[in-house]
C-alpha cells in the first residue's frame, strides 16, 4: 500500500485520480458532442437515479458520423475496455454486431427499451432477429415547400418536378447530390418508394430489381437535368440545401426536421411560408418510404461493467430523456406516444407527418459491410446528371456485389 | 584485404550494428508484416474469416479503376509540385547564394514555411481558399469554390505543397551551388561564355549530385502525399492520392489485407522511383560531362 500511495503522489494524483476502488464505477458513454447539453443532462439524471451504482461520463466524438465511426472502430477493433456505452448511428448495427464489438440486448431487458417505440427505429437496432441497441432518438426526411409558391404539396416526384419547372425563378428543388452518405439516403428512399431494395431478404446478395431500380435512377437523372435543379447539386449536402432554401431561391427541399428551427431563427420571412408534407411518392399507388436515421445506444463488448451499462442505457433512453433531447436538442423521439405530447408538438408542429413517415420508414442496407455498399452506390451514381438508367442498373448491381464480397477498392 | 583493414571493417560494422538493429525493428518488421498481411483476406470486421489468399488482394487492387485514377492523381501532384519546386527553389538558391548582406536573415526567412507542420499549413491554405472566409477569392475578384472542383482543387493542393517544401529544395540546391568553384566561372567569363552558357555548361553539370538529391527526396515525399490532400479535400472531387486509398482501406474499412496490398504497392513504386534516381545519380558521379580541371 505505501508504495502505491507514493506512486499516486508522484503522479500528482492525476492518473490514479478517480480510481475504481473509490466511489461508483464510471461508465464511459462515447457519443457525438451534442451542442444543447441534452445528453449531458440525461447522463447526470441517470447517474443520480442509479443511487451510487454508477456514474456516466461523456466522451465526445466529432459531429460527422464518418469520423465518429472511424474513431470508434479503431478502439473497438483493438478491444479497448474504456468504452461502455456507444452512441451508434443506425447504420452501424449490423457491422458492430457481426464483428462482435457490441453485446446483444438480454431478452429480459429488451422489453423496457422497445415497448411503445416506433417500429422503424426498433428495426434499425435489430439485426438477424436480435436487438443490439436501445433506440434513443430518430430522424427522417420530410418534404419542405413554400406555401406562397405552391398550393397543395405535390404527392409524387412527377408532379413536384412539373410544378417546380412551372414556377421558374424561385422554383428550385433542393436534394442532396454530393458523393457522400446523403446520396445513399436519397437513392435508398427512391428505390424503396418504387418498391425495390438494395439487398435481398437474407442481406447477403444484391436485390436491385430491374424495374424499381431503373425507375429510381431515371428520376434522379431527371431531377439533376431539370431546369429546376440547383446548380450546386453535385456538391449539395443537407446543410447546403438548407442554406439555399433559407435564401429563398427554392420552392422544394427534402431534408431533416432541423431545418425548421433553423429557418425560424435565420430566415423568418422564409419560415413564415414554409410548409411540410410527406416525402413525395415515386409510385402513385404506394406510400413513399424514406431511409431512417437516428441514434441507438449499444453496450461495448469489452466493457468492464456490461450489466451496469445495460441498466444505464435503459435509463438514458427513457421517455423522460427522449423528451429532454427533443426539447433541448430538437432530436425527434423514438417513443410513439411522445408525438401526442402538447409540448413536443410545439417543438415539432409537423409531429403527425413525422410519425407517419417513421412508421413506413425503410432501413438502409443492414449489412456488416454497409459503409462499403454506401461508397459503391455513391461512386456509381455520382454525378446524378450523367446517370444512364439502362446501363447503370447493371453497373450498380456489380458494384454492390463487389462491396458485399469486400472486393477491390472503393 | 590486410588484417588491420579487416579489423577496422569489423569495428565499423560493430559500431553500426545498434543503428541497423533499431532500423530493422522499426522499419524492417512493419514492412515485412505489411507484406505478410497483404497475402491474406483479413478484415477486422470479420476476424473469423481470415484466410490466405495469395496475390488476390493485389489482383483486386490492380484491376480496380480506383487505383489507377489515384495513381494518375498522385503522379499529377508529384510532377506538378516537384517541377515548380525545382524552378522556384533554384531561383531562391541563386538569390541566397548571391545575397551580399543579411544572408542569415534571408536564409532563415526562406525556411519559415518548411518549419510549419504540414497539417497546419494545409489548414491555412484551406481557409485562405474558402469562398466565404478566405482572402484569395477577394484578392482575385473571383467567387469560386476552389476545393469543390477537380482542377482547381489540384491547383490548391499543388500550391500548398510547393509553398511548403520549396525551401527544402532551395537549401539543397544552395549547397550544390557552393560546390561550383568561382575560378571556373571566372575563367569561362574570360573565354567569353555568356551567363546562360555558364549556367548551362558549368554550374548545372557541377551541381548534378545536389540536383538529383533534391529531386529524389522531393519526388519520394510528394508521391506519398497524404496530409495536404486529407485536410484540403479528403479525397473528394476525385483528388484521391494513393496514400488516401491506403488510409481508406486500412482505417475506414478496416480491411487490413487490401490496405496492406495498397501500402506495399506504394512502397514498390517509391522503391522504383528511388532506383531510377540512384541510377541517374551514379552516372552523374562518374559521368564525364565535363572534362575536369586536371
Amino acid at each position: 500500500m505505501p508504495k502505491r500511495c507514493v506512486l499516486c503522489l508522484s503522479l500528482l494524483l492525476a492518473a490514479c485520480g478517480p480510481s475504481e476502488t473509490a466511489g461508483p464505477p464510471t461508465l464511459r458513454w462515447y457519443v457525438f458532442k451534442e451542442p444543447s447539453g441534452a445528453f449531458a443532462q440525461a447522463a447526470q439524471r441517470c447517474s443520480a437515479a442509479s443511487q451510487g451504482r454508477y456514474t456516466i461520463a461523456l466522451s465526445d466524438l466529432p459531429a460527422d458520423a464518418d469520423q465518429q465511426r472511424e474513431q470508434l472502430v479503431r478502439r473497438l477493433a483493438a478491444g479497448d475496455t474504456d468504452l461502455d456505452l456507444i452512441g451508434m448511428d443506425v447504420i452501424w448495427t449490423a457491422e458492430f454486431a457481426e464483428a462482435g464489438w457490441i453485446l446483444a440486448w438480454p431478452p429480459a431487458l429488451a422489453g423496457q427499451v422497445v415497448d411503445g417505440r416506433i417500429k422503424g427505429p426498433v428495426a434499425s437496432a435489430t439485426y438477424r432477429g436480435q436487438l443490439w441497441a436501445a433506440p434513443f432518438t430518430t430522424n427522417i426526411q420530410l418534404l419542405w415547400y413554400r406555401t406562397d409558391r405552391v398550393g397543395d404539396p405535390p404527392a409524387t416526384w412527377d408532379t413536384l418536378i412539373q410544378r417546380a419547372e412551372g414556377i421558374g425563378d424561385g422554383g428550385r428543388i433542393e436534394i442532396q447530390g454530393e458523393r457522400y452518405e446523403g446520396l445513399t439516403v436519397f437513392f435508398v428512399s427512391l428505390l424503396a418508394s418504387a418498391g425495390g431494395s438494395v439487398l435481398d431478404a437474407g442481406g447477403r446478395a444484391p436485390s436491385l430489381a430491374p424495374e424499381p431500380t431503373r425507375q429510381a435512377l431515371a428520376l434522379m437523372k431527371r431531377l439533376a437535368n431539370s431546369p429546376a435543379a440547383d446548380p450546386a447539386l453535385d456538391t449539395s449536402r443537407e446543410d447546403h440545401t438548407r442554406l439555399a432554401f433559407e435564401r429563398g431561391h427554392s420552392a422544394f427541399m427534402v431534408n431533416y426536421s432541423y431545418v425548421w428551427p433553423s429557418a425560424r431563427a435565420n430566415a423568418p420571412a422564409v419560415a413564415e411560408h414554409m410548409g411540410w408534407a410527406r416525402w413525395p411518392r415515386v409510385d402513385p399507388q404506394r406510400p413513399s418510404r424514406v431511409a431512417i436515421g437516428g441514434l441507438n445506444l449499444g453496450v461495448a463488448a469489452h466493457s468492464r461493467h456490461p450489466q451496469l451499462a445495460f441498466a444505464a442505457a435503459t435509463c438514458l433512453v427513457s421517455v423522460e430523456n427522449q423528451r429532454l433531447a427533443a426539447r433541448l436538442g430538437g432530436l425527434p423521439p423514438t417513443t410513439a406516444a411522445l408525438y401526442d405530447d402538447p409540448e413536443l408538438r410545439r417543438t415539432f408542429p409537423f409531429a403527425e407527418v413525422l410519425r407517419a413517415t417513421l412508421e413506413d420508414a425503410v432501413q438502409r442496407p443492414q449489412s456488416p459491410v454497409y459503409s462499403d455498399i454506401s461508397l459503391a452506390i455513391g461512386r456509381t451514381l455520382h454525378p446524378l446528371r450523367d446517370i444512364d438508367p439502362e446501363r447503370d442498373v447493371e453497373r450498380l448491381r456489380r458494384a454492390v456485389g463487389r462491396a458485399l464480397r469486400s472486393e477491390g477498392l472503393l | 584485404m590486410s588484417g588491420a583493414r579487416l579489423d577496422e571493417r569489423r569495428l565499423g560494422l560493430l559500431l553500426c550494428s545498434p543503428a541497423i538493429l533499431a532500423m530493422l525493428l522499426v522499419t524492417g518488421y512493419p514492412v515485412l508484416y505489411a507484406l505478410w498481411l497483404s497475402l491474406f483476406r483479413y478484415d477486422l470486421r470479420f476476424p473469423a474469416e481470415r484466410a490466405f489468399v495469395g496475390l488476390a488482394n493485389y489482383a483486386s487492387v490492380l484491376s480496380s479503376e480506383v487505383w489507377w485514377r489515384a495513381l494518375a492523381n498522385t503522379v499529377l501532384i508529384t510532377v506538378g509540385s516537384v517541377t515548380i519546386e525545382f524552378l522556384l527553389g533554384f531561383a531562391l538558391a541563386l538569390v541566397m547564394h548571391r545575397t551580399l548582406f543579411g544572408r542569415a536573415a534571408v536564409r532563415a526567412a526562406t525556411l519559415v514555411p518548411y518549419a510549419i507542420i504540414t497539417v497546419v499549413a494545409a489548414l491555412a491554405w484551406r481557409f485562405a481558399f474558402d469562398p466565404t472566409s478566405g482572402f484569395v477569392g477577394g484578392l482575385l475578384g473571383l467567387d469560386h469554390a476552389w476545393l469543390s472542383e477537380r482542377w482547381s482543387a489540384f491547383v490548391v493542393i499543388i500550391a500548398a505543397e510547393v509553398w511548403k517544401t520549396t525551401p527544402f529544395v532551395a537549401l539543397l540546391l544552395l549547397a550544390g551551388l557552393t560546390l561550383v568553384p568561382p575560378d571556373l566561372l571566372r575563367a569561362a567569363r574570360v573565354d567569353g561564355a555568356s551567363a546562360w552558357q555558364r549556367l548551362w555548361h558549368i554550374t548545372l553539370p557541377l551541381m548534378r549530385p545536389a540536383i538529383l538529391a533534391a529531386l529524389l527526396f522531393r519526388t519520394l515525399d510528394a508521391f506519398r502525399v497524404f496530409d495536404s490532400v486529407y485536410v484540403l479535400t479528403r479525397g473528394a472531387q476525385d483528388t484521391e492520392s494513393v496514400s488516401i486509398l491506403a488510409y481508406q482501406a486500412l482505417i475506414v474499412r478496416l480491411n487490413l489485407g487490401l490496405g496492406a496490398a495498397v501500402a506495399v504497392l506504394i512502397f514498390l513504386a517509391t522503391l522504383g522511383i528511388a532506383l531510377l534516381y540512384l541510377r541517374a545519380f551514379r552516372s552523374g558521379l562518374t559521368g564525364r560531362d565535363w572534362g575536369g580541371p586536371a
